[in-house]
């Protein structure tokens, strides 16, 4: 590097750069959660979706599977099961199935734990499930598959 | 133990031993889920793949962890030039935080998660059961006192010692991860703002204060091996990690494309993070230039090896294979696919296994009361260790990615109805998934290598 570019203007560059970034970063937050309500519905999370949301992450659910694309890769992503599986004609009903056959126990496919979770606890996870599903998240997942 | 400067530089011996077995944890737990990937029942019942998933990812945060302090314990009483302020404390904290860790992948192997949870009381303090903040709330908290300590000790040895460019940028990027680990006891109901404020603890994790911890590590051991001037060396540092948090810091942007956020996320995303390879490129010129510029010829040939190849590896990982899939258009194609699962294991082995591994090979001699280095036959086996585990991450990373293609092109480019589903897909990878299992199985044998070069002595004289 030239001699002419001192260790001094580096230092510079780098507290005013990074304060300055960071304060857009944070402007940009304050920004983005103020428009956050119009697009996560957030007026639809009812009690059994926060009870959902707490079985999701007491099973640790996204050891496995990923919601709106973040989580584990081995499992399918949930963040549109509720379309895919039925959505308000039969989501609830394959939801409630699905949970009661694990594990399907088929040698060499991957295998689903039983959580052993009450009709109420399964109700509880599609709702959160189905709310999941209402939020815009800018259009993802590309296709039904997820 | 007489070829320390400083005595107190010792207590980092601890930290980097323990760093290593847990590092080992992590990669035979890599290689069950790796299984798991192909042969799906494989115990099943006994270690689920979510527990194994958490123990792999888990242990690699807290080992790289150990190797952060144990670097910081290493470096900081020497740019100092005083001994640190307390090793007590530091042995202390050490145990205090192999036991929690120990006790938390215990609690993981041996109770259902959701046990883990009612036991630890996360209905206290919901901070549980999202991707890599898994710890019971109480290991959270443990974190934050060990860390807390951890800077205590360490600004006090600063305070009454020299101030290098080195120790503050150090520092600075320990402060900051403990700072940002504070939004992992943040867990709102609505899962929009979870996510969102999620990565202000992970990306600005990784690509952002860790940057400045692998920046000052990397400084101070091209220093060292070197001989290259200070001032010279220092320039480059700020230069480097004022790239990392220009690009960085606004990069968080890539995370938020598809979460409940405004479109100009996909656009501000695109452009910082598209520049995020830039500090790794120019850490690549920097490491090679001093090596190149070097004053003397320093007789530990395995770390200038691991500086050279960290450097390599991070541009590689964390620049070309975040490239790849950081612009909004083709993120939406990649987002939470093996593209994803490729950068992750390049980027991480590139830039923060390979940094520790680096201080270790540099350190480990003098702590051990060697010297300078290591016999010539022991610095052969490390850098088969170095070879053997370099090129079985390319491959993995390459294996990944050739799954990852295949599974965009069939499940996520076709339109609904034509794609093929999640579960067939993965059946049409498993080519990828067994030559990535193989590769895995050369990794862990370039680890044991890298082991066994700790216990090599030079052949007797016939």
């Amino acid at each position: 590097m030239s001699e002419s570019f001192t260790k001094g203007m580096a230092r510079n560059i780098y507290y005013g750069g990074s304060i300055f970034f960071f304060l857009i970063f944070l402007a940009l937050t304050f920004h983005t959660t103020k428009e956050m309500p119009q697009r996560d519905h957030r007026e639809n999370i009812t009690e059994a979706v926060e009870r959902g949301k707490e079985l999701w992450e007491e099973n640790n659910c996204i050891g496995c599977h990923s919601l709106i694309g973040e989580g584990a890769y081995f499992a399918p992503e949930l963040a549109n099961v509720y379309q895919r599986r039925g959505g308000e004609a039969g989501f609830k009903m394959f939801f409630n199935g699905w949970m009661k056959a694990q594990p399907l126990n088929i040698p060499g496919r991957r295998q689903m734990p039983n959580f052993h979770l009450t009709d109420q606890e399964i109700d509880d996870l599609a709702e959160f499930l189905k709310w999941t599903s209402e939020m815009d998240a800018n259009g993802w997942p590309p296709n039904i598959e997820g | 133990m007489s070829t320390l400067k400083y005595q107190s530089q010792a207590v980092a011996k601890p930290y980097f031993i323990f760093a290593m077995l847990l590092f080992a944890g992590q990669i035979l737990f890599g290689l069950i889920m790796g299984l798991q990937y192909v042969v799906g029942d494989f115990l099943a019942g006994a270690i689920p793949f979510n527990v194994a998933r958490m123990v792999h990812t888990n242990l690699l945060i807290v080992w790289l962890l150990f190797g952060f302090m144990g670097a910081a314990y290493y470096l900081v009483p020497e740019e100092a030039e005083t001994e640190l302020h307390s090793p007590k404390l530091a042995i202390a904290l050490f145990w205090i935080f192999a036991a929690a860790g120990t006790l938390t992948i215990l609690g993981y192997l041996l109770v259902p998660y959701s046990t883990l949870a009612h036991i630890t009381g996360n209905d206290i303090l919901p901070t549980m059961g999202r991707e890599f903040l898994e710890q019971p709330t109480i290991t959270k908290i443990g974190i934050v006192v060990v860390c807390l300590g951890f800077l205590f000790n360490l600004g006090m040895t600063i305070l009454k010692g020299r101030k290098t460019v080195i120790n503050l940028v150090l520092l600075t990027g320990l402060v900051g991860l403990a700072v940002f680990f504070l939004f992992a006891f943040y867990n709102p109901t609505n899962l929009a703002l979870d996510k969102y404020f999620w990565w202000f603890v992970v990306h600005l994790w990784v690509e952002g204060v860790w940057e400045l911890i692998m920046g000052a590590i990397l400084a101070y051991v091209l220093i060292k091996i070197t001989g290259v001037d200070r001032e010279v060396i220092e320039k480059w540092l700020y230069v480097i990690i004022a790239m990392a948090l220009i690009t960085g810091i606004l990069g968080t942007g890539h995370h938020f494309y598809w979460l409940m956020t405004p479109e100009y996320w996909q656009w501000v995303g695109s452009i910082f993070s598209a520049l995020e390879p830039l500090p790794f490129f120019a850490m690549v010129l920097y490491a090679f230039n001093m090596v190149n510029r070097r004053r003397r010829e320093h007789p530990n040939k395995a770390a200038t090896l691991w500086a050279l190849g960290t450097a390599v590896m991070a541009f590689l990982g964390a620049g070309v294979w975040g490239f790849l899939h950081t612009l909004a258009p083709v993120n939406f194609y990649t987002h939470g696919s093996q593209i994803t699962a490729a950068h992750g294991h390049m980027a991480f082995y590139g830039a923060y296994a390979m940094i520790v591994m680096t201080i270790i090979s540099y350190a480990m001699p003098k702590i051990r009361g060697i010297g300078e280095a290591n016999c010539n036959r022991a610095q052969v086996w490390e850098m088969w260790g170095f070879w053997l585990m370099t090129v079985a991450m390319v491959f993995i990373t390459l294996f990944l990615t050739g799954a990852g293609v295949l599974q965009v092109w069939l499940q996520r480019l076709p339109e609904s109805g034509e794609a093929l589903s999640f579960m067939a897909t993965q059946d049409k990878l498993s080519i990828f998934y067994w030559m990535r299992e193989v590769a895995g199985v050369f990794f862990l044998l370039g680890l044991l290598t890298y082991f066994a070069s700790f216990f090599i002595k030079e052949k007797a004289e016939a």
